[in-house]
């Protein structure tokens, strides 16, 4: 644990990324003002004491706006997250632990995954089940599907060679027993790191769904609806842009900075006077 | 040197004067418009997109509507109208010609109100002309029009791009290539992008200013912002009020605020429960508040309607009263009506901006009286199909802007299928009586019909607000019938 924190970006990034969570999981129970409640009068605001970030052009508070935002954002990635590591872990390391055609047939179905970009896939379940949050979450978690049975197969692939897996197998367990006994908590620390990087580009997905219509829909708000509400007022209330803007800057920053840190810190191959294990 | 700096300056200066002489005889314009027409055939669709880029400039009725609503002569230079009102005889112009080559004469008069008339007419207003019991070509340039009974506005909707004359050796491609006798001749459509018009020469009015016109599909406000601040469009006929403020007090831009003939509704599907019980109507018409949907969706530039009328209009009656923004009252009625803790319902919202931000208003009103609403947006063909022809929606919100579209509510088939006979034998007697006194007496029932059975809920008359190059001028401000019409327009210098 003392180790975790020698490492200072991820001290940062970790406490970045928990600050922005709690500010999404306090938007379900309390925001400063309920984020439907239209108030036209109360529009264009700019902060003010009561609305510290001021408020929209249907008078709702951006503060209580970005909050809800917030969460939208964390649960659609997290969510999509878990999708795809559910699916694409199995996946890869079925296909390091079995080899030859089921290892084909994985990296070919990778590959075709990965020739549909993540706006296709929403257009597609737009079509198929209608706009909306899920919609977002399916499609980035569909998307993630090959990213973590890539990543999982790699990793297992090169701890497979390894001596005690070969005496495992002697031991007499099978390909599911080694899958599940050798190789997964053998690249955790991967998947750890892969999961934070996916979480950032899955908030920077759904701002990009929900901001070209196809997630998120009103009176539910996220980052990217809130970028969209506000592009045709930039001119004249940047404030109603660069807000959501920022949050989800920093959100992603934040995500990655802490990546980057747990990859150094658990990574074994880049720690300092340990014994390389793949020599 | 110095006379060789000189020579160079005077080269400069004359080849910069003869590039702001060719500037200055430019006279092409380029317009936004934020919705692209599914096709291009005025007779077969009821998409305003339609008119916009077609009414006018490329195909031209027998009469023709002037920017103040007035009946203007069209194709036909002059008319008769026989005592009873019931025959018309139209002399109509020499010399026009299709932008094919062919000629336009009474025959093509025929062929037009035949073709609307028709039993598989797929004209969008069919039941204005349905009065007409026969076409006769008299001579090849005289038409005489015979009716069942007198229609009050005939002239009127004769000169509606429901009614604009085509020939029948292209009547069925004008969908796509559209070919009339207006003084611009269709080009080119690149779908998804823009349509380009070129002035046809041979026009047999007066000639137009413009040699070409693009309309370029824009559909969101930040796109049309750019285009216009980057020079990349010339003008907009209707900008999003919200960003307004960006060309305020801008030289460089002339802001063209007035009236449209589209009364923005909540179109209710009256055959669907709950919306078929009056006291559910009327609730929701209490749960309406229209100043707070007019301020929030039009920035303020909509006028408040009580009804399915134009304020401009003459007939028109003050009707905003009948139902006044009252949640308790609301509540009460939708507990009498069965639903004490109110209902769900869906919402389906075209890609227009009034549309949009008055359906997140609208939803977050009902919410205050029990009314759950699930906001769905949708594209506007995919509402075409869904709402105005298949009928699969429980609410919508939509601007009816054909003018004194009112007759819309006789027709029981009509997408919001509102069916009470009395208004229906009220709008026959309406369309059949040309006393002035009379016809505004039996208008203002009319509207009172409406505005008290909630057929609709009724929220504001669409305001226009065109955004155009401060060197433009002939645009029209008001629009009292739908289309952007070319005519006038031209470059100042």
């Amino acid at each position: 644990m003392k180790r975790l924190f020698a490492h200072p970006s991820l001290a940062i990034g970790l406490i970045a990324t928990l600050i922005f969570l709690a500010i999404g999981v306090v938007s379900l129970v309390w925001t400063p003002f309920p984020i439907e409640q239209i108030d036209i009068p109360r529009r264009f605001l700019g902060p003010t004491p009561e609305h510290w970030l001021g408020t929209d052009n249907l008078g709702r508070d951006m503060l209580s706006l970005v909050m809800a935002g917030t969460w939208t954002s964390f649960l659609v990635a997290a969510v999509a997250v878990v999708i795809g590591m559910g699916v694409g872990v199995p996946l890869g390391l079925a296909a390091a632990a079995w080899g030859g055609p089921v290892e084909w047939l994985v990296l070919r179905l990778s590959d075709f995954i990965f020739a549909f970009p993540a706006v296709i896939v929403a257009i597609l379940v737009t079509t198929l089940i209608g706009p909306g949050a899920p919609n977002a979450i399916l499609a980035i978690g569909i998307f993630n599907i090959p990213v973590f049975a890539r990543v999982a197969r790699g990793g297992a692939l090169s701890v497979a060679t390894l001596d005690f897996v070969a005496a495992g197998r002697l031991a007499g367990l099978n390909n599911a027993m080694i899958a599940w006994r050798h190789l997964l908590p053998n690249i955790m620390s991967l998947l750890i790191v892969q999961g934070t990087i996916q979480m950032s580009l899955g908030i920077l997905s759904e701002a990009g769904l929900s901001y070209i219509g196809l997630g998120t829909q009103p009176p539910e708000t996220s980052l990217g609806l809130m970028l969209k509400d506000a592009q045709g007022l930039f001119l004249i209330h940047p404030l109603l842009t660069i807000i959501p803007g920022l949050a989800i800057v920093l959100i992603v920053i934040a995500l990655n900075i802490a990546g980057d840190g747990l990859r150094d810190a658990i990574d074994p191959r880049l720690r300092q006077g340990n014994p390389n294990v793949l020599a | 040197m110095n006379r060789i700096t000189k020579a160079i300056g005077l080269a400069l200066a004359f080849s910069t004067a003869v590039a702001g002489m060719a500037m200055a005889q430019s006279s092409e314009v380029r317009i936004g418009v934020a919705l692209e027409p599914p096709a291009l055939d005025p007779t077969a669709g009821a998409a305003e997109a339609i008119d916009i880029v077609t009414y006018q400039n490329i195909f031209e009725g027998l009469t023709r509507i002037d920017q103040t609503g007035a009946v203007q002569p069209g194709l036909a230079e002059s008319w008769t109208i026989s005592d009873d009102g019931l025959t018309y005889t139209f002399k109509l112009h020499d010399g026009v010609t299709f932008h094919d080559g062919t000629s336009f004469d009474a025959e093509d008069v025929k062929f037009t109100f035949e073709r609307i008339l028709a039993e598989d007419s797929t004209n969008a207003h069919r039941e204005f002309f349905t009065p007409i019991t026969s076409v006769t070509v008299v001579d090849p340039l005289t038409v005489e029009l015979k009716l069942e009974r007198p229609i009050g506005r005939f002239l009127f909707d004769l000169g509606r791009g429901d009614a604009v004359i085509v020939a029948p050796e292209s009547a069925d491609n004008n969908a796509n290539e559209p070919i009339g006798t207006g003084p611009f001749a269709f080009v080119q459509w690149d779908k998804g992008s823009r349509v380009i018009l070129e002035a046809y020469q041979p026009y047999w009015g007066e000639p137009v200013h413009l040699s070409k016109a693009t309309y370029v599909f824009i559909g969101d406000t930040a796109t049309l912002t750019n285009s216009l601040l980057a020079g990349d469009i010339d003008g907009t006929n209707n900008f999003g009020q919200e960003a307004l403020g960006v060309f305020e007090g801008n030289p460089q831009f002339t802001i063209l605020a007035g009236s449209t003939e589209g009364e923005t509704i909540l179109g209710t599907n009256n055959r669907k429960a709950p919306f078929d019980n009056l006291k559910v109507r009327q609730a929701m018409a209490h749960a309406l508040d229209r100043q707070a949907i007019i301020d929030g969706a039009t920035y303020g530039y909509g006028t408040p309607i009580g009804s399915a009328f134009a304020p401009h209009n003459p007939y028109y009656v003050d009707l905003t009263g009948t139902y006044p923004h009252d949640v308790e009252k609301a509540k009460a009625l939708l507990a009498e009506a069965g639903y004490p803790d109110g209902f769900s319902a869906t919402l389906k919202l075209p890609p227009l901006a009034y549309a949009r931000l008055s359906g997140q208003i609208i939803a977050s009103q009902f919410a205050e009286v029990g009314i759950k609403l699930e906001l769905i947006n949708v594209e506007f063909a995919q509402w075409l199909e869904d709402v105005y022809t298949n009928k699969d929606f429980d609410l919508t919100i939509i601007s009816h802007v054909e003018p004194f579209d009112i007759g819309n509510y006789a027709n029981p088939d009509y997408y919001f299928g509102y069916d009470n006979p009395e208004f229906q034998a009220l709008i026959e007697t309406l369309n059949g009586t040309t006393d002035e006194a009379k016809r505004k007496e039996l208008a203002v029932e009319a509207q009172t019909i409406l505005a008290d059975d909630a057929v609709n809920g009724y929220l504001f008359q669409l305001p226009q607000t065109g955004v155009w190059n401060s060197k433009l001028t002939g645009m029209w401000k008001d629009s009292p019938i739908e289309g952007l019409v070319l005519r006038d327009i031209r470059w100042t210098e």
